[in-house]
């Protein structure tokens, strides 16, 4: 399949945005680029950056490969993603409201009850619970694939605890060191004031009775999860306590931190625990990484939970294939940014369909992630196949089905130069009384030659994203 | 404000630095009487076990005391849980919890110490590279404070982190003494007899301190003049004064910091009143090592005691 490649399409020749950087590279002397490669694993294994894989116990501690070549989007570009994020984080945080509340969306028929109803992702605990400020996702990562020049879907929407965002910022931040005349020919905007604008956000979304600057913290479920990096990186950037529930507790009606004077008030918890941790007394009660009654405090309005318990009901990905109808729904205008053509499992002529094409179809879980529990059809064997159609059968509304797209493609550098490989991206949104989308996001690359499955689990690799201050 | 467990993670963490550079200390001087004195050598390297406090673990794995047998135990075999390698992993393990109280340059160095010797400790010690190895851990944890002195900020932070260090140290050199108080004693050998020599020279070179106790004292060694040194000496950074004045040092800054005194204060001042007060001769007279015996008690105290006091828990 012929994919589109950012920097040199076959049958236009460079694009513009990569023009400068081009005439830079043509300049360097390969050796030295090798180098600088190798530099920047040694700056991502200093400092730490790495991530752990589950189930590995022996390489506990791994880094997320790292590729030189920059991904460069335009001004332009970038101003109608933005758009079109904009109205879709808008649209989310009304459906969640809606959902929670009168359920509009519901009685006009346009999403069906029962996927709302007995998804796991939809909490009847929130209903009638109306978070500080009305805002129920703050912090939004949104997954957008390239498919040609003017060609961008919403791949899917992270409404949970989207994670990346310390890659983001240190991925800039080596490119800086490795290569400070770059930005000096090449005006990028700047992505590192993110931390600074997560701190206003989340204080700007503070309980009402807080009074005076709130008190933010930072939960992770601990050191050896995955993303702890991440946690304590962002925690420290804002410059605010990262806590663990061990730390915490309810007192006198509000969540406390154990200080080394005692327990102090929190106001605003950004936390990186799944809902189902969060409160032993209201979900999962063997959970040892939440707070105990935390939703009491919560439902009587003393303190922020961002992202709030229950958006998981706006990015799963049943609800995904509606978005269309969703956006349009609440916005009042058709979806600037289209979804994936998505077959819905459940019914049972999409279900026939996907069986009868299942090896031209990508098939995900409808509540997995992490590149977990999916099917790649035109890199599946016919015995992976058959054996994924069981699992259909079994149980076809735990599954949607995509077809394969054809990927936009970036150069990555490897031994002999350059190659073009498939990159998605996810740009990072905050949402308080406004909506801010920092100028870049993640790119996430498939350095295996041919290969679509970006996630880092999976043997995918990260790019700095550019876009040019035009 | 500070996490109560954010405090801990950094006490612990500077216990265990310390701890790994003691082991490397305990190895060295061994080695130095192993190598001088081969008649006696393994019950040196005992000595040099019970000081590290963990003669019991390694008689459960090993029958012969060896330098071999005994460096492996005290450097890089993770079961012992003070061995260097456990220690450096520990202490790392608590950086990371406590990541965002410490500036980069310490993380990294600690990072960085991890990795390296890791990677130097991965196979059994070639006797030949003992030196080399011993040389490295002392370098790592060199570099670890050196980046702490220069970057750390003088708060809560660097005063919960103080503490591990030298309730770590002070415990560390009470241990040392008191495994060898006998030959200390000055009714045993008024005059030094050549084992006694080494002896003596070997408890300072397990404090790093056999040349600078000649810049103090005379050049012979004088078991009053070595107590003295490592008990009361206000200006050597291993003694337990030392250690007690910095302890009360940043007790009090904690408390004038909260505005709030604990049990720990009471406890250090105790200590502290009593290495003042005393002379080396009135420590010989109340018996030396009932003395250390107490020392090594109270100072325990005084670890719990902060623990509950600043709610570690």
């Amino acid at each position: 399949m012929a994919a589109f490649d950012e920097m040199l399409p076959e049958v236009s020749g460079l694009r513009r945005p990569y023009e400068a950087y081009d005439r830079w590279l043509k300049e360097q002397d390969p050796a030295r680029l090798t180098q600088k490669m190798q530099d920047a694993e040694r700056v991502f294994r200093k400092t730490g950056i790495t991530f752990a894989v589950y189930g590995e116990q022996e390489a506990s501690e791994r880094l997320i490969p790292f590729d030189i070549v920059p991904r460069i989007l335009s001004g332009q570009e970038w101003r109608r993603l933005t758009q079109g994020i904009e109205q879709r984080v808008q649209a989310l945080n009304a459906f969640l409201d809606d959902i929670y509340h009168r359920q509009e969306i519901l009685r006009a028929g346009r999403v069906p009850r029962e996927l709302v109803a007995k998804n796991e992702a939809f909490l009847p605990e929130m209903i009638g619970v109306r978070p500080p400020a009305g805002v129920y996702t703050h912090i939004i990562g949104v997954d957008i694939v390239r498919i040609s020049e003017n060609e961008f879907y919403v791949l899917e929407d992270n409404a949970r605890t989207p994670s990346g965002v310390s890659y983001m910022l240190e991925n800039r931040e080596t490119m800086m060191q490795l290569f400070p005349e770059l930005f000096q020919k090449i005006k990028v905007r700047p992505v590192e004031n993110y931390p600074q604008l997560l701190r206003q956000s989340l204080a700007a979304v503070r309980p009402q009775s807080s009074k005076g600057a709130p008190t933010i913290a930072v939960l992770t479920p601990g050191s050896y999860n995955s993303a702890y990096f991440e946690h304590a990186f962002l925690a420290d950037q804002m410059g605010v306590q990262l806590v663990e529930g061990q730390d915490l507790r309810v007192v006198d009606g509000h969540v406390a931190m154990r200080t080394t004077e005692g327990y102090k008030q929190i106001d605003v918890l950004y936390r990186r625990v799944d809902d189902n941790f969060l409160d032993p007394l209201t979900f999962r009660p063997d959970s040892a990484l939440g707070v105990p009654g935390i939703m009491d405090v919560y439902r009587a309005g003393n303190i922020t939970i961002a992202n709030a318990p229950g958006t998981g009901i706006a990015d799963d990905k049943a609800i995904y294939s509606y978005m269309p109808e969703i956006v349009e729904f609440y916005t009042g205008r058709k979806a600037i940014l289209g979804n994936i053509p998505t077959w819905r499992c459940s019914e049972p002529d999409s279900l026939k369909y996907v069986l009868e094409h299942i090896g031209e179809l990508v098939i995900k879980e409808v509540h997995g992630s992490g590149g977990y529990g999916m099917l790649v059809g035109p890199a599946a064997t016919k015995k992976e196949c058959q054996e994924f159609a069981k699992k259909l059968q079994t149980k076809p509304s735990n599954y949607i089905a995509q077809p394969t797209l054809a990927l936009s493609t970036c150069p990555i550098l490897t031994e002999k130069g350059l190659a073009p490989r498939h990159v998605d991206l996810r740009p990072y949104v905050l949402v308080s009384d406004r909506i801010q989308i920092v100028p870049g996001g993640l790119t996430r690359v498939a350095l295996k030659e041919g290969s679509l499955v970006v996630n880092s689990s999976q043997g995918g690799g990260t790019k700095d994203t550019w876009v040019l201050d035009d | 404000m500070l996490l109560g467990r954010t405090a801990n993670g950094l006490y612990w963490m500077n216990r265990y630095i310390e701890r790994a550079e003691n082991m490397a200390r305990l190895v060295d001087a061994g080695l130095r009487m192993a190598l001088t004195r081969t008649q006696s050598a393994s019950e040196e390297w005992n000595s040099v076990l019970l000081s590290a406090g963990s003669d019991i673990a390694f008689s459960q794995k090993y029958q012969d005391y060896t330098a071999a047998n005994v460096s492996d135990f005290l450097l890089r075999d993770t079961s012992n849980p003070s061995s260097t390698m456990s220690s450096i992993e520990t202490a790392r393990n608590n950086a990371r919890m406590v990541r965002t109280a410490l500036t980069r340059e310490t993380w990294e160095s600690i990072n960085e110490a991890w990795m390296s010797l890791k990677r130097m400790l991965a196979r059994p010690i070639d006797e030949r590279d003992l030196p080399t190895v011993l040389d490295a851990i002392k370098r790592e944890t060199a570099l670890i404070r050196g980046s702490f002195y220069g970057t750390m900020l003088r708060n809560e932070i660097f005063d919960f982190s103080q503490l591990g260090t030298y309730v770590e140290r002070a415990d560390n050199t009470a241990r040392i003494l008191d495994v060898k108080y006998y030959v200390l004693l000055p009714s045993l050998s008024w005059v030094g007899s050549t084992l006694d020599n080494y002896q003596w020279e070997s408890i300072l070179r397990s404090v790093s301190a056999h040349r600078s106790y000649r810049w103090v004292y005379e050049a012979d060694y004088k078991p009053t003049n070595i107590a003295d040194y490592l008990i009361l000496n206000v200006r050597m950074p291993r003694s337990l004064t030392f250690c007690y004045r910095f302890l009360g040092e940043h007790l009090k800054f904690l408390a004038d910091d909260y505005g709030e005194r604990h049990a720990c204060h009471g406890t250090a001042e105790k200590i502290q009143a009593l290495l003042k007060r005393g002379s080396i001769k009135d420590i010989f007279d109340h018996g030396l090592h009932e003395f250390l015996a107490e020392f090594i008690r109270d100072n325990t105290r005084l670890g719990d005691e902060i623990a509950q006091d600043y709610r570690f828990y």
